[in-house]
């Protein structure tokens, strides 16, 4: 039986984190993912986990921590947000490309300067390249199932790389939301005991791990990286079927609202979604033609999955709560653009809510409109910002 | 270097993990050297402040005298022609490269 609590997106994530009972967590507190450690370490103090908490001096050790303790065969957690993470960078690139896999909550921040502990996705997107595998949460709900999700893909035999869980910052980190939690013990089953086939405890079969790697052997590495990333297709499509049977809440790529017969349709990630599926209803009241995709796993990018999703519907916005600077639109339009190539779409790109600005139903309503108007002939820009004062 | 085939990425460790204990010697290092040293047995007074001294293990050794020195990990420091106490020095430094490039 899974129970119905009220709590806020880092006290899910904190919740997860329990039980999940990680052999080592190491972690620095920053805005907005300082509760999760907060809330963690109070679990430690109590008794209620077996974990080793590491009390680190920053984000570059917190993440050098796990790392070491994850090529110790520990089951090893660290949590972080924004400038947080950026901090980590080098480490971070060391984790997926050591092939640990570690568990991180990333409550989205945007990135410094000017100072801003709001939310939006551009700290996520600093690591899209560093090969971690990056799952994004609707709410609290999400973020609570991703986290314990993100433990069994990311510790898949054929996968073995770190999963970072993002939620974003205040909007779910710290609003109290209504959710299901399961029972500790299923928990415990669903995840089940972490056996690695090699760690640097085991005595009997030294190993060495981060050795000097050159001309000879460094791509050879790099290309194994590039197939744990299909194998990671797998076992994200997989876990979240296993999921649902349990939970009964089952996950995938992405999911669509009322795509089927849309002609327009708006895709993008994070708690926007809900404001969006607001604005698809109200539209769709009206006869408008609109639906919504939400996509959950940014990396590996569901590419293929998404243009059979989208393959029949003419006119698409892609949301970005990140700016790339490129002058060819943010991340995920970006993506979008490679997914869709060669077809016949028309494709726009809305960057919104940098730095936690506000983005309410009538700002997706009004960005619908402009999809409308273009479907009908007008010319909109490629990439437009919306919410902000000319 | 060696020329034999080297595995494929299907075939490595993942992560770049060395399974086996005790194979530094099976990489070969002394690609980089400039200068080799060259060991004058008739001056050798088997001191072994070389061995001692030197930070690849490449002097080789049999029952307490030197043998010889291993270039597949000499780097070519120099340090056992520095150290070398014979009075006729038992290790002279020689260029590895064409004799018209060396500033000798």
């Amino acid at each position: 039986m899974s129970k119905r609590v009220a709590l806020t997106g880092n006290e899910a994530i904190a919740k997860a984190m329990q039980q999940i009972n990680p052999d080592v967590v190491a972690a620095y507190p920053i805005t907005p993912q300082t509760e999760i450690v907060q809330i963690f370490s109070k679990y430690v103090a109590d008794g209620e986990v077996d974990t080793e908490f590491v009390t680190v001096e920053s984000e570059h050790s917190a993440m050098s921590a796990v790392v070491g303790s994850a090529a110790g065969g520990a089951r090893s957690m660290t949590a972080t947000s924004a400038n947080g993470l950026a901090l980590m960078w080098e480490i971070v690139y060391i984790a997926a490309s050591t092939r640990l896999p570690i568990v991180m909550p990333v409550v989205n921040r945007a990135l410094s300067a000017p100072i801003n502990i709001h939310c939006d996705h551009s700290d996520a997107m600093g690591a899209r390249d560093s090969g971690w595998i990056q799952l994004f949460s609707e709410n609290a709900q999400e973020a609570y199932d991703n986290a314990i999700q993100a433990v069994r893909i990311g510790e898949h035999k054929d996968v073995l790389l770190p999963v970072m869980v993002n939620l974003d910052g205040f909007i779910i980190s710290h609003a109290v939301e209504n959710f299901n939690i399961n029972e500790p013990e299923k928990v415990q089953e669903f995840i089940g005991e972490y056996k690695p086939e090699h760690t640097l405890l085991d005595k009997e079969n030294p190993i060495t791990v981060g050795p000097l790697d050159l001309q000879d052997y460094y791509f050879e590495h790099k290309r194994q990286q590039s197939e744990a990333m299909k194998y990671a297709l797998q076992a994200v499509k997989d876990v979240g079927q296993e999921y649902g049977r349990l939970t009964g809440r089952e996950y995938g790529y992405f999911s669509e609202y009322r795509v089927d017969d849309a002609e327009i349709v708006l895709i993008g990630m994070g708690s926007t979604m809900g404001t969006a599926r607001a604005a698809v209803d109200e539209l769709r009241e009206q006869g408008v033609k609109v639906g919504l995709i939400k996509i959950r796993m940014f990396r590996p990018f569901p590419g293929e999955e998404l243009a059979r999703a989208l393959a029949h519907v003419p006119v698409i916005g892609v949301l970005d709560r990140a700016e790339s600077f490129s002058n060819n639109g943010g991340p995920l339009f970006t993506d979008m653009h490679v997914a869709l190539y060669g077809q016949e779409h028309k494709l726009y790109d809305f960057i919104y809510g940098l730095g936690g600005r506000d983005t309410n139903v009538s700002h997706l309503k009004g960005i619908f409109s402009m999809l409308q108007k273009a479907k009908d002939g007008e010319a909109l820009d490629r990439v437009n910002y919306i919410g902000v004062r000319e | 270097m060696s020329k034999e085939k080297k595995p494929g990425w299907k075939d490595l460790p993942r992560g770049g993990l060395i399974l086996d204990a005790g194979n530094a010697h099976e990489y070969q290092t002394g690609g980089w050297r400039i200068k080799r040293p060259e060991w004058i047995e008739e001056n050798c007074i088997h001191c072994l402040f070389c061995w001692v001294y030197c930070p690849d293990s490449s002097i080789e050794t049999q029952e307490g005298k030197m043998t010889g020195i291993n270039y597949e990990h000499c780097k070519g420091c120099g340090i056992c022609a520095e150290v070398c106490p014979a009075k006729k020095t038992a290790i002279e430094m020689e260029s590895e490269g064409r004799k018209e490039d060396s500033d000798e």
